[in-house]
C-alpha cells in the first residue's frame, strides 16, 4: 500500500508513538492488558501501512465484479440492486407456511426461504418413531408432493425465487420443487433458487446426515450435473459455513471448513468429468454474520478472495463467473439470547449491517424472539425492516466496499485469508474434506473451540451483555409462537391419505428404480422425480437410498 | 426390591443397580454377588480389545446384532478411561450400540477406569459375574482402547480377539510384544481401507512365528468391515469354533478353574490387607511405626515385618 | 468407606442434531469428576431410559433445540416411573420456553436450564440434588 522507505518512516513514528502511549499506560493502563477478536485473533492498539505492508491494490483488492472480486461480486453492487431480503421461515403445516410466505412477500420481501422441519432434513415422514413430538415444530413438514403442492399454492414460481434449507434429502425436495413448477405451467429453465444440499458439513456442524461422507457427495455431483442440464437457473448447493459457526467454530474455521468442503465438491465434479467453466458459475455461499464486526467483514472480503484464487489456481478455471463467489448470510443464531430478547434486535442490526459491508448477495435477519421459538408474525417484521431500514436509512448502500483502505479492515481481511489458507493446507494432507471428515479432523477442531469460547464466557472474559453482564432477575416474558400437537395429526392423516389415493405399484417400481440406479452409479435425479411424481412419501424415497448406501452414525467425538 | 431374586428374573434395573453396588465396593453388592455366584459359570465370555481408532464399539455393535440373530442374548461391559485429573470420565461407547436399547435381549453397561491400569476397570469381573448369573449367554467385554498392556482381558475372557486396522505398520510391530501374545483371534477392521491386506499378511507372518498355544489352537486373522456389517458373521463363527475348541481340549475348565484360583489369591491378598490394617486402627504402636517410616528410621521390610508379628500376637 | 460416584446419562432425543450443548455439558461434567454416559444423537426416550435403567445412573440430562420438549420430558418421565426410576434426577436444557417450564416441572423434571445457563449453575444444581 506504500512504498518502502514511507514504511520505514511509519515505522519509526510509530515507536516514537508507543513511547507516548507506555507514558500514559503507566499512570492509567487500558481496559484490558490485551485485546482479542471473538474468534481469539489478537487486536492491535492501531493499524497503520506497516500492518499491511504487502498489500498491492491492484492485485489484492482491484474493483467490483472483477478479479480477485475482493470489492464485491457485482461492478455496481447494491448502487444497482439491493441485497436479496430473505427471510428463513416454515412452520406446522404447508398451508400455515403458505401463508406466512404470501404475507412475506406482500411486505417487500423479495425471495422465498423454506425452513423444514427436522424429520424432513433427516430423509424420515412424519410418522417416524423419533419424529414424534417434532412435526412442523422448527420448519415446515413436508412428507410428499402433496405437502409442496400446498406450500407453494398461489405463488407463481417462475416469479419467486426459492432457497431450500435441506441437505441429504436435497435432491428428493428439489425433485418436488420442479414438479410442482410443471403443474404450474412453468417450464424448469425458468425456475430459480437454491437447495443448500452441502451434504459434508452436517457430519461435523448441522449432524442431519443420512448417508455416509463420500455417497452424499456423489449425490450432490449427480444434482449438479443434473441443474446445469435441466434447470440452468438453479443454484444445486449452497456450501454453507453458517452451521459450522453456529456448532461453535471460530471465524476461521468457518471460512476454511466451507472453502474445504467446496474444494471437495469442485474436485469431485471434475473427478466426474464436468466442465469446471460449466458448473462452477451455480455455486453458492451462505456464512454466518457474527457479532465481531470486523473480523467478519474481514471474512466475507477474505471468503471472495480466496475462493477466486482457488478457482483459478487450483481448477483452472476461466470464466469470470466460476472465480466469483456469491454468498448469502444470516445473522447469528447463536448470539441471540433468551434473556432480555429485545437487545436481540440490536445485536441482528449489527450483524446484519457487517453483512452488508462486506458484500453479501442475500441476507436473512433473525427475529428476536428466535433464542426460544419460532418467530412470531412481529417479530419476523421488525427482523426484515431492520434489513429495509440499512438499506434505505443508513446510506450504507450508497457505496461500494466502503471500508476497503482501513488499515485494520485489510489487515482483518489478510490475517483472515492465511489462516483460512493454513487449514486449507492441513486438510490437503489429510487427503482432501472427504477424508478429514472420516478422520474426524473438523469435528475435533470445533468441539476444542466451542468448549474454549464457554469457558471464556464462564470466566467472563467474554462478556454477553444481558447475561453474564448486566443481567436482571425480573425478566418480562415475550408472547411466543406456539405450534400444537395438531400440527403432528393433520400430517399423519394426510399420509394416510396420500397412500391411499396413489398408484402404490408404481410407487414400488418407482423406488425399484432409485435403488437400481444408486447401486449402478448413474445420475439419481431422473428416478428420484419419477418417483416423487407418483407421490412417494420423501422418507420411502430416502429409505431406498439407505438401502444402497448404508445409513452414518456420528461417532460423538468429545 | 430383593436386587437378587430381581436380577436372577432377568430385571435389568435389578442387574443393573448390582452392578452399580459392586463398583462403589459396597458390601451389600458382595452378600449379593454370594448367592449369585452358583448360577454363573454359563456365558461365554469374549474380550475385544485393540488400539485407538480400531472401531471396537462398531464392531461390538454389529456381533451384538449377529448373535441377537443366533437367538442368544448378550451383555456387554464397555471399558472408557477415566480424567487422572478430575476422576471423571465420558463413556461414549454406548454411542455405537444404542439401537439395541430397546432390545430386551441386550444389557450394555458402561465401566470408567478408575485409575485401575490394563485396560479394564477394577470391578469389570464382578460385572460380568452379574450379567453372567442374569442369563446372557455371551458376555463381551470391550477394553479401554487405549493401546497399552491391554493384556489384563485375557484373565477374565475364554476367548480374546485383537482388533488391528490397515495403516498400523509400525504399531503392528510394537503390538508384538504384548497385545499379540493375548490375541486367539486377529480382526482387521475396517479392511476396505488400502494397507489391509498387508495388515493380514504382517499378522500371519508374526502369528506364525509365535509358539502355537498350550492348547494347540491357530490363532486366525479375519477381516471386517464393522460399518457394513462385511465380515461379521465369519467373525462370531470363529468365536464359537475357538469356543468349541476349548471345551473339545478340556481348555476352557482349565481357564476358568486359573481364572478363579488367581482371584481367590487376590482376594485374599485384599482381605487380609484390610484385616491386618483393620486392626490396628487408633493403635499407638501403628502410628508410631508409620511415624518412623517417614522419618526413614525404619525401612519398609521391616516395618512389615514389625507390623505382622505384632497382628499374629494380637490374633492368638 | 470410599466416595461414591456419581454416574450422570447425557441423551439427546428426536431428529435435531444440535448436540453443542449436550457436548459442553458432558465435557463440563467430567471435567467437574462426574462419569458421564453419553447416549448420542437420535434417541427415542425409550432408549433414554432403556439406557439409564443398565447404566445405574444417578441422573438423566436431557438437550432438546427442536420444540418437542413437552411431548419428550413427559414420555421420558413416564417411562423412567414405570421401569422403577423414580428416584433417578431428571434434568434438560436447550431451547425452552419459560412459559413451558412450570408444567415440565410438575411433570417431575428437577431444573431446566435454558441458553446462556452459567455452568456452576448446572454445578450448583448437581451438588445439591444428586450429589
Amino acid at each position: 500500500m506504500a512504498d518502502n522507505k514511507n514504511l520505514d518512516a511509519i515505522r519509526a513514528e510509530t515507536a516514537r508513538w508507543a513511547e507516548t502511549v507506555q507514558k500514559a499506560t503507566s499512570r492509567w493502563p487500558e481496559r484490558q492488558e490485551t485485546f482479542e477478536s471473538l474468534s481469539e485473533v489478537p487486536i492491535r492498539r492501531l493499524y497503520t501501512p506497516v500492518d499491511v505492508p504487502d498489500l498491492e491494490y491492484l492485485k489484492d483488492l482491484g474493483y467490483p465484479g472483477e478479479y480477485p472480486f475482493t470489492r464485491g461480486v457485482q461492478p455496481t453492487m447494491y448502487r444497482g440492486r439491493l441485497w436479496t431480503m430473505r427471510q428463513f421461515s416454515g412452520f406446522g403445516t404447508a398451508e400455515e407456511t403458505n401463508q406466512r410466505y404470501k404475507y412475506l412477500l406482500e411486505n417487500g420481501q423479495t425471495g422465498l426461504s423454506v425452513a423444514f422441519h427436522f424429520p424432513t432434513l433427516k430423509g424420515v415422514n412424519s410418522d417416524h418413531p423419533l419424529a414424534r413430538g417434532e412435526v412442523g415444530k422448527c420448519g415446515v413438514a413436508i412428507d410428499s408432493l402433496r405437502d409442496m403442492e400446498v406450500l407453494f399454492d398461489g405463488i407463481p414460481l417462475d416469479k419467486v425465487t426459492t432457497s431450500m434449507t435441506v441437505n441429504h434429502p436435497a435432491p428428493v425436495l428439489l425433485a418436488m420443487y420442479l414438479v410442482v413448477a410443471e403443474k404450474q405451467g412453468v417450464g424448469w429453465d425458468q425456475v430459480g433458487g437454491t437447495v443448500q444440499n452441502d451434504p459434508l458439513k452436517e457430519f461435523f456442524a448441522q449432524k442431519s446426515y443420512v448417508w455416509p461422507p463420500r455417497e452424499s457427495v456423489r449425490l450432490l455431483v449427480d444434482t449438479m450435473e443434473f441443474c446445469a442440464e435441466n434447470v440452468p437457473r438453479w443454484h444445486p448447493v449452497s456450501i454453507s459455513g453458517y452451521h459450522i459457526r453456529e456448532a461453535g467454530s471460530t471465524a476461521q474455521q468457518e471460512l476454511a471448513f466451507t472453502l474445504a468442503d467446496g474444494i471437495a465438491y469442485v474436485q469431485a465434479a471434475v473427478d466426474r468429468g464436468l466442465d469446471v467453466d460449466r458448473f462452477a458459475p451455480h455455486l453458492s455461499f451462505f456464512f454466518d454474520s457474527h457479532m465481531d464486526f470486523f473480523e467478519e467483514i474481514g471474512k466475507f472480503r477474505a471468503a471472495r478472495r480466496l475462493w477466486a484464487r482457488i478457482m483459478k489456481e487450483r481448477f483452472g478455471a476461466k470464466n469470470p463467473k466460476s472465480l466469483w463467489m456469491r454468498f448469502h448470510t444470516q445473522t447469528a443464531g447463536v448470539s441471540l439470547t433468551a434473556q432480555q430478547p429485545l437487545n436481540n434486535i440490536v445485536r441482528t442490526a449489527f450483524e446484519a449491517l457487517a453483512a452488508v459491508l462486506g458484500g453479501t448477495q442475500s441476507l436473512h435477519t433473525n427475529s428476536f424472539d428466535e433464542a426460544e421459538a419460532l418467530p412470531t408474525e412481529e417479530a419476523v417484521t421488525v427482523a426484515l425492516r431492520t434489513q429495509q431500514i440499512i438499506a434505505h436509512e443508513t446510506g450504507v448502500a450508497s457505496t461500494i466496499d466502503p471500508l476497503a483502505g482501513s488499515y485494520f479492515v485489510e489487515a482483518m481481511t489478510d490475517e483472515m485469508e492465511r489462516a483460512a489458507e493454513a487449514y486449507i493446507r492441513k486438510i490437503d494432507e489429510l487427503g482432501g474434506m472427504v477424508a478429514a471428515v472420516e478422520a474426524g479432523y473438523p469435528q475435533n477442531e470445533i468441539i476444542r473451540s466451542s468448549m474454549e469460547f464457554q469457558k471464556a464466557v464462564e470466566e467472563g472474559r467474554k462478556v454477553i451483555v444481558g447475561v453474564n453482564r448486566y443481567a436482571r432477575e425480573d425478566e418480562g416474558s415475550i408472547p411466543l409462537l406456539k405450534i400444537d400437537d395438531s400440527v403432528e395429526k393433520a400430517q399423519l392423516a394426510r399420509i394416510a391419505d396420500t397412500k391411499k389415493n396413489r398408484d402404490n405399484d408404481a410407487v414400488a417400481r418407482c423406488l425399484d428404480r432409485v435403488r437400481d440406479t444408486a447401486r449402478s452409479g448413474e445420475n439419481l435425479l431422473p428416478p428420484i422425480v419419477e418417483a416423487v411424481r407418483e407421490y412417494a412419501l420423501l422418507g420411502e424415497v430416502c429409505d431406498a437410498l439407505v438401502d444402497v448406501f448404508g445409513a452414518y452414525q456420528d461417532p460423538a467425538v468429545f | 426390591m430383593d436386587y437378587v431374586a430381581e436380577a436372577l428374573n432377568g430385571s435389568q434395573l435389578a442387574g443393573a443397580r448390582l452392578i452399580r453396588l459392586l463398583e462403589e465396593g459396597d458390601p451389600a453388592g458382595v452378600e449379593a454377588l454370594k448367592k449369585l455366584y452358583p448360577h454363573t459359570g454359563n456365558a461365554f465370555i469374549l474380550g475385544l480389545t485393540g488400539p485407538p481408532g480400531a472401531g471396537k464399539s462398531t464392531l461390538t455393535d454389529r456381533i451384538i446384532a449377529e448373535f441377537r440373530s443366533r437367538d442368544l442374548k448378550v451383555g456387554v461391559v464397555a471399558i472408557d478411561p477415566s480424567s487422572p485429573f478430575s476422576g471423571g470420565a465420558i463413556l461414549g461407547d454406548r454411542v455405537r450400540m444404542q439401537r439395541h436399547a430397546t432390545d430386551p435381549g441386550v444389557f450394555v453397561r458402561s465401566m470408567a477406569t478408575r485409575g485401575h491400569l490394563g485396560g479394564l476397570s477394577r470391578t469389570t469381573g464382578e460385572a460380568v459375574l452379574v450379567l453372567d448369573a442374569m442369563g446372557y449367554d455371551v458376555i463381551l467385554i470391550e477394553t479401554v482402547g487405549v493401546g497399552q498392556d491391554e493384556v489384563e482381558v485375557v484373565d477374565l475372557a475364554h476367548t480374546t480377539a485383537v482388533v488391528a486396522l490397515p495403516g498400523m505398520g509400525d504399531d503392528i510391530q510394537a503390538m508384538k510384544a504384548g497385545i499379540l501374545e493375548i490375541g486367539d483371534l486377529f480382526i482387521v477392521n475396517k479392511a476396505d481401507k488400502p494397507g489391509a491386506d498387508d495388515v493380514v499378511k504382517q499378522l500371519t507372518v508374526m502369528l506364525e512365528m509365535r509358539a502355537g498355544s498350550a492348547d494347540g489352537w491357530q490363532p486366525r486373522v479375519l477381516k471386517t468391515v464393522a460399518v457394513k456389517g462385511e465380515g461379521i458373521a465369519d467373525t462370531v463363527n470363529a468365536f464359537l469354533e475357538h469356543r468349541a475348541h476349548l471345551e473339545r481340549t478340556g481348555a476352557l475348565a482349565e481357564r476358568v478353574a486359573e481364572r478363579e484360583l488367581r482371584f481367590f489369591r487376590e482376594l485374599v491378598k485384599e482381605m487380609a490387607a484390610d484385616l491386618i490394617f483393620g486392626s490396628f486402627q487408633g493403635s499407638g504402636a501403628y502410628a508410631d511405626l508409620v511415624e518412623r517410616l517417614k522419618a526413614r528410621q525404619v525401612d519398609p521390610y521391616s516395618a512389615a515385618e514389625t507390623l505382622l508379628a505384632g497382628f499374629s500376637c494380637r490374633a492368638t | 468407606m470410599k466416595q461414591r460416584k456419581i454416574r450422570i446419562l447425557i441423551a439427546k432425543p428426536g431428529l435435531d442434531g444440535h448436540d453443542r450443548g449436550a457436548k459442553v455439558i458432558a465435557k463440563f461434567l467430567q471435567e467437574s469428576g462426574y462419569e458421564v454416559i453419553y447416549t448420542g444423537l437420535h434417541q427415542t426416550p425409550e432408549q433414554i431410559v432403556n439406557a439409564a435403567v443398565q447404566e445405574a445412573v444417578d441422573a438423566v440430562g436431557i438437550s432438546v433445540l427442536s420444540g418437542s420438549h413437552n411431548y419428550v420430558f413427559t414420555e421420558v418421565m413416564r417411562l423412567m416411573a414405570e421401569k422403577g426410576l423414580g428416584d433417578v434426577v431428571v434434568f434438560g436444557g436447550g431451547t425452552i420456553p419459560e412459559d413451558d417450564i412450570p408444567e415440565l416441572k410438575a411433570a417431575g423434571v428437577k431444573a431446566l436450564f435454558r441458553p446462556g445457563t452459567p455452568l456452576e449453575e448446572v454445578l450448583r444444581f448437581m451438588k445439591e440434588n444428586v450429589g
